[in-house]
């Protein structure tokens, strides 16, 4: 079976409804219908390629641990740059959540965004297929091109159709991104420098000197670090959150802030083996501190977005402890607690989306007893709350337990601090959610409140079955990781095998990887 | 059948809990009960398939695989039922009492709004037990172990327009969190060091670690004792041990049945049961079981002094509940696992009538809980009355009321350890066995003799439940009743029947030794005795004389005349010997299996006279475990009268004492009260752990996160990061700010402008590089990498515009 172009289908098809966006238009007094067709279309559009998505993951062969779907065409041939796509088992599923989450956002916005719904539609648009293209890119300067297209539209959203302090966030935002994106950018220069290619699979398995490693290694912690964001870089993010509408909010947490791990997962790792390993103490401490002290300070919120911002930067914590354990629990945790956040802090933010379009305020105190005039809510909004403190049985628990495990073998201390965010994250969920849904119902405006309407439960009823589903059979997806995640540890070992392995690695890696590549993608 | 058992409350949940309100809150109690009621006797078929099989020397146990669960790299998980003595013990105990509080509670919950969902929590409650109970892996332990938590948050804070009811629940689950960490961290040491975290590979050698050590936090510690140290930090959460007990008396705020069905009988128990099942490490870990015992002896000691002060009626019960898992947490720590079980099962029939009894009193009450506002209702409702009182006698072990066997094996097992932790435990287990007697009496005169105190319309109103509530109440007395008597012999019961002669032989001949040293008469008695036990299984013809016993003693066994030959010269430390001796039983008992085996694969059906049936070794089989030397029940079985009797005693000391202060002189307990020494009002005051934790830990955290936030967050890295360089800048770029529209697409468009123009800056910097890598050029490098504040480039084209918006602003 010829297999078509998936990615870069998935890629430009939003591109193309944004384009056709453009160009509806409607006489004075047909804004209504012009807003609806706009929705629809952007509607339509996403879940379309949502279908390409599924179709390319029923395709998707699991027992391989190469790049599936690839695609590769000359771009700028006379540097060597490729327009290269293709998906392993990490990057299909960042591509999965992504093209999930667009539709969700557009649901989410369906009536809450009042003002200049074209280009809003527009930019989330433009946002879904420069996240796929980051997570499909196999070549260094598309990916950088992707990877930081993703801050304009995101950019927009947020400094448009944001809260009162958006303007300062936005640029927060935007600089803090900005900063390490532009190191980011040095080191893949001096990449392309060093090794003369930008194709990443080649880099891959490309052997650079050891101490070139480490200020490589340095450049693109600044950018993944600040995206994760990993204290102490992480002071956009609440601002961030805050001032962002739903959806935005949505995708930062559900999608934006996984390019930080995936990153490390597909550069850090995999190129600066001995970078890696060197640097390791330090992004353990970091994250261990990320996770305590963001705790903390998630306890004392009074602001619910506040709070599960402060709530992503501790589970982010989880994931750069996995990956800096160099054990495949370590490191599948953290893909898994990637791919769960991706759902879990979403949902949450869609949670307080719901009851922010309601009474148009974040302030935890103004609510209360909401289980009473908002039962489905509270049901929702308590699985939700459940998969965030990890309980077993939920998305939540596998990717974060795994990761303490990994961290476990790679040392105790770390592993035993990290842990007690099981118990800091439980009081602060625990708390939020008791003063929004339990206790009396102290204002009237919110016990006034209607409980969710058709298009909310549409939107977060599927994504409380997939926290529930992915923490009983997390199998479906930890069997498409795995053989990715075995080949990037069996790498990182034999790199640190003494000399001899190296040489051996240069001469028949790029040939290996070109071979597979073919073969997966014809 | 074990599907049957375990996901049958599952599937009630699911459709109570899903589609409640189509099927109306009859349909959700209806399909409840039904399903629970269902696992009940699915569990006690399971009971005498595995358990009581006929065949009671094969091992009936087996595993029961699902499906698969986690799977990383080495790290396998799987979801299965793992059905062997221990886990259908457990399944028969929260069965059977859940069936007993989901029936009480269409009574109990009778008026409330949301009775259907309250009875779907029941049913996931008794899910996720059951999952616990059975799993075959640390993981799927670890799973129920936190659903039987969420189950308690749910049902605590049920009336959830109560503050101190969702404090309270918060309370519970956070506090059990922080046992959890030790008990995830204990399943990654046994990952680390079994390599596996399924009880098959857990249990299949552990002797093999005996001598092993594991770096811990940096230091090296004995790797047995580390893990079952942090196992049993989770137990001591869940089970509301000395140190994180503070959740458990807090949670009487939830609805009655909850307090009897979770935080009596079943979920608190859920520590025991863990250790119990993880018997192969600590047998190796005596460290660890050394702190069990004492965590154990002090909760006892130290919940009993409170359940004295106490006025809450349910609170009073709560305390004595955490005494009670005390008294099972310190047989655990003197290796008597089997004894722990059997308070286990006792205990939950009583502990649950007790706690279901005092749900009718305040019931009948108009929900009052304090029994200052009770008294002199006996007459009124007499059923209740009458079934308190054998829930009471049970609790202060009267005979022959279940907890009467089951305490006494303890305290007896805790002597016979001879150990100072083991003593320690028996008399504080004494002392609290004198409290428990005069509290539980305490109780039942300030509730239901004396004049009444109550307000003439509530006394009025005070009515005998429905039968609907009742009738559980009786299926739980007749356990309470029974229970002990009757699974004694299963549970802590010995193999041997002729122990008890070998015991009172050496006994007899040490007493000898110790009156006269090195008699040689008592010595050869001791033999002739010990002997004879030998000779029966082995010989199939009758015995024809004393003189060919002896011989035959001397040929077959030779230790047990060491034995003999030690206890005489060693009087002194004649309770090492008990040990001894018990050991040698179990010996024999070993090759009389053996041979028995034998005999059955030959066709032949074991019958041997001198081996009983009814006994732990062939009700447990090998779900628990217990090193010889340290079986402390078999030991128990021959310890001197005195200690036998003492707890009976101290406990009808109890009684009489409550009488006295009660019933005879009322004025006494108020004159001690308003005395109020420091004794009074530390135990009044639960310790003070509650002030103490609240002050170290809750408000810590909340000032540490405070400080964080405000100065962390906003002052230094803000401060330090992005508005501080937009503060430098603002003064830098002056009046150049009015150039701002306003217009985020300007902006947006003169960073794009600056991206560019940092990039190819960058592009040309960096061009060096490319040659080579001379360490003058990596410095250039440095000073673009190491850190972001010396990019100078970003500072000057980047923050001219943050200024604007906040001037706009």
């Amino acid at each position: 079976m010829i297999m078509p172009p998936v990615l870069t289908i998935m890629i430009f098809l939003p591109v193309i409804c944004a384009l056709m966006i453009t160009i509806i238009r409607g006489d004075k007094g047909d804004e209504e219908i012009v807003e609806k067709n706009v929705k629809h279309l952007s509607l339509f559009g996403s879940l379309f390629v949502l279908a390409f998505a599924v179709f390319m993951y029923a395709n998707f062969d699991k027992t391989s641990s190469d790049f599936q779907f690839v695609e590769k065409v000359s771009w700028v041939s006379a540097a060597g740059v490729n327009y290269h796509l293709g998906v392993d088992g990490i990057s299909i599923y960042f591509i999965l959540l992504s093209v999930f989450l667009t539709p969700v956002c557009i649901l989410a916005s369906w009536n809450s965004v009042k003002t200049r719904i074209k280009e809003y539609m527009i930019a989330f648009l433009i946002l879904e297929s420069m996240m796929i293209g980051t997570f499909a890119a196999l070549d260094t300067v598309l990916f950088y091109v992707f990877f930081e297209g993703v801050l304009i539209p995101m950019f927009l959203i947020i400094g448009i159709w944001g809260g009162p302090r958006r303007i300062y966030a936005s640029f927060k935002f935007f600089l803090f991104t900005l900063l390490g994106s532009v190191l980011m950018l040095v080191a893949l220069l001096s990449l392309y420098a060093t090794t003369g290619s930008t194709d990443i699979p080649t880099l891959m398995h490309s052997t650079l000197d050891v101490e070139y490693q480490k200020w490589i290694w340095l450049a693109f912690f600044a950018s993944f670090a600040v995206k994760m964001p990993m204290w102490p870089v992480h002071t956009w993010l609440p601002d961030a959150h805050v001032e962002a509408p739903t959806a935005g909010s949505v995708i930062l947490a559900g999608v934006l802030l996984k390019m930080g791990g995936y990153g490390f997962l597909r550069f850090s790792l995999p190129m600066l083996p001995h970078a890696s390993m060197y640097f390791a103490p330090l992004v353990l401490t970091l994250s261990v501190i990320a996770i305590i002290y963001a705790s903390l300070v998630a306890l004392v919120q009074d602001d619910m977005k506040k709070l599960i911002a402060y709530s992503s930067v501790a589970h982010m914590g989880f994931v750069t402890l996995g990956i800096f354990s160099f054990t495949q629990q370590g490191i599948e945790g953290a893909v898994f607690q990637m791919l769960s956040h991706g759902i879990i802090s979403a949902a949450l933010f869609l949670c307080v989306g719901v009851v922010y379009d309601r009474l148009h305020t974040r302030e935890i105190n103004r609510y209360g007893g909401l289980v009473k005039n908002m039962p489905n809510y509270a049901v929702v909004f308590m699985v939700f709350m459940l998969g965030s403190v990890g309980l077993p049985g939920t998305s939540g628990f596998v990717g974060e337990f795994l990761a303490l495990v990994g961290a476990y073998q790679a040392s105790t201390a770390f592993a035993a601090l990290a842990a007690t965010g099981l118990v800091l994250g439980a009081a602060y969920m625990l708390l939020l959610y008791r003063k929004v849904v339990f206790g009396p119902q102290k204002h009237k405006d919110a016990a006034a409140m209607e409980d969710l309407t058709a298009i909310e439960k549409l939107v977060l009823v599927p994504m409380a079955l997939l926290v529930i589903y992915y923490g009983v059979f997390p199998s479906t997806v930890m069997d498409r990781v795995a053989p990715s995640t075995a080949a990037l540890m069996t790498h990182y070992k034999m790199s640190h095998e003494p000399l001899g392995y190296n040489e051996a690695m240069l001469d028949t890696m790029p040939a290996a990887g070109e071979n597979s590549e073919k073969r997966s993608g014809s | 059948m074990e599907i049957l058992a375990v996901f049958s409350p599952l599937v009630a949940f699911l459709i109570a809990g899903l589609f409640g309100k189509q099927i109306g809150h009859k349909g959700c109690q209806f399909i409840t009960c039904a399903a629970v009621i269902l696992a009940a006797f699915s569990s006690v078929v399971l009971f005498f398939n595995v358990v009581l099989h006929p065949d009671f020397t094969t091992d009936h146990s087996y595993v029961h695989v699902l499906a698969r669960w986690i799977e990383s790299g080495t790290f396998k998980t799987q979801w299965a039922l793992r059905i062997d003595q221990l886990s259908v013990v457990m399944m028969c105990v929260i069965n059977v009492v859940s069936a007993c509080v989901h029936v009480y509670s269409v009574g109990y919950m009778s008026h409330d709004p949301h009775r259907g969902r309250f009875m779907a929590y029941l049913s996931l409650f008794t899910f996720a037990m059951l999952m616990l109970v059975t799993s075959d892996n640390l993981l799927q332990l670890f799973f129920g172990w936190e659903g039987v938590g969420l189950a308690s948050y749910l049902l605590i804070g049920f009336w959830s327009h109560k503050h101190s009811a969702n404090a309270a629940a918060q309370k519970a689950f956070i506090v059990n969190r922080v046992g959890d960490f030790g008990l995830a961290l204990g399943v990654m040491s046994i990952f680390v060091l079994f390599g596996s975290i399924a009880f098959e590979d857990i249990f299949a050698n552990p002797a093999q670690y005996e001598h092993t050590t594991m770096s811990f936090l940096g230091y090296q510690f004995h790797a047995l004792t580390v893990i079952c140290l942090l196992l049993f930090m989770g137990a001591v959460g869940k089970s509301a041990q000395l140190g994180l007990h503070t959740w458990l008396p807090d949670a009487m705020e939830g609805p009655t049945p909850v307090s009897a069905l979770i935080h009596a009988a079943t979920m608190v128990t859920a520590g025991v049961f863990l250790v119990a099942r993880f018997s192969p490490l600590f047998e190796y870990a005596p460290a660890a079981l050394s702190v069990v015992t004492v965590f154990g002896a002090l909760t006892a000691f130290v919940a009993a002094t409170i359940g004295m002060t106490q006025f809450d009626i349910k609170r009073v019960i709560a305390y004595s509940t955490m005494s009670q898992l005390g008294y099972m947490f310190f047989a655990l720590g003197v290796s008597a696992y089997a004894a722990a079980m059997f308070h286990l099962m006792t205990h939950a029939f009583f502990k649950a009538l007790l706690f279901l009894g005092a749900g009718s009193v305040i019931h009948a009450m108009s929900d009052e809980q304090d029994m200052r506002n009770m008294g002199g209702i006996k007459d009124k409702i007499p059923l209740t009355y009458a079934l308190m009182w054998i829930g009471a006698l049970a609790l202060a072990g009267i005979p022959p009321f279940a907890g009467f066997y089951s305490k006494d094996i303890i305290l007896e097992a805790a002597w016979a350890d001879q150990s100072g932790v083991g003593f320690f435990a028996f008399w504080m287990g004494i002392a609290a066995a004198f409290m428990t007697a005069f509290y539980t009496w305490r109780l039942l005169f300030m509730t239901f003799h004396g004049a009444p105190r109550a307000k003439p319309d509530v006394m009025s109103h005070v009515h005998e439940s429905p039968s609907i509530m009742v009738t559980p109440l009786v299926v739980l007395a007749i356990g309470a009743l029974f229970s002990g008597y009757v699974f004694y012999g299963g549970f802590v019961g010995s193999a041997y029947k002729h122990h008890g002669e070998v015991h009172a032989a050496i006994s007899e001949g040490m007493e000898n030794a110790r009156h006269a040293p090195a008699s040689e008469h008592g010595g050869e008695e001791q033999m002739e005795t010990a002997g004879d036990k030998d000779a029966e299984p082995e010989e199939t013809e009758a015995m024809t004389g004393l003189q060919k016993l002896e011989v035959e003693a001397e040929e077959i066994k030779e230790e047990v005349s060491e034995i003999a030959e030690a206890v005489v010269e060693e009087g002194k430390e004649n309770l090492k010997e008990i040990k001894q001796a018990g050991e040698t039983a179990r010996e024999l008992l070993t090759s009389e299996i053996k041979g028995m085996e034998g005999a059955e694969k030959e066709g032949g059906r074991p019958s041997d006279p001198g081996l009983n049936l009814w006994s732990r070794e062939f009700f447990w089989h090998k779900s628990i475990f217990v090193r010889e030397h340290n079986d402390t029940i078999e030991a128990a079985h021959s310890v001197p009268l005195w200690v036998k009797y003492l707890p009976l005693f101290v406990g009808l000391l109890g009684i009489a004492l409550a009488y006295h202060a009660y019933v005879r002189r009322p004025e006494i307990p108020a004159r001690i009260s308003a005395s109020a020494g420091p004794v009074y009002r530390l135990f009044f005051n639960k310790w003070y752990f509650d002030q103490i934790y609240h002050a170290v830990f809750v408000r810590n955290a909340l000032r540490l996160g405070k400080f964080f936030w405000k100065f962390g967050d906003k002052e230094l890295i803000d401060g330090l990061g992005p508005d501080g360089i937009a503060w430098a800048s603002r003064k830098a770029a002056g009046r150049l700010s009015r150039f701002q529209s306003g217009y985020v697409y300007q902006y947006a468009f003169v960073m794009m402008i600056a991206l560019v123009a940092m990039v190819s800056w960058l592009v040309f910097r960096v061009e060096p590089i490319q040659i080579s890598l001379s360490p003058g050029q990596k410095r250039v490098e440095k000073s673009t990498a190491e850190s972001p504040v010396t990019v100078p480039s970003i500072l000057e084209l980047a923050p001219q515009n943050e200024r604007p918006e906040e001037i706009q602003e």
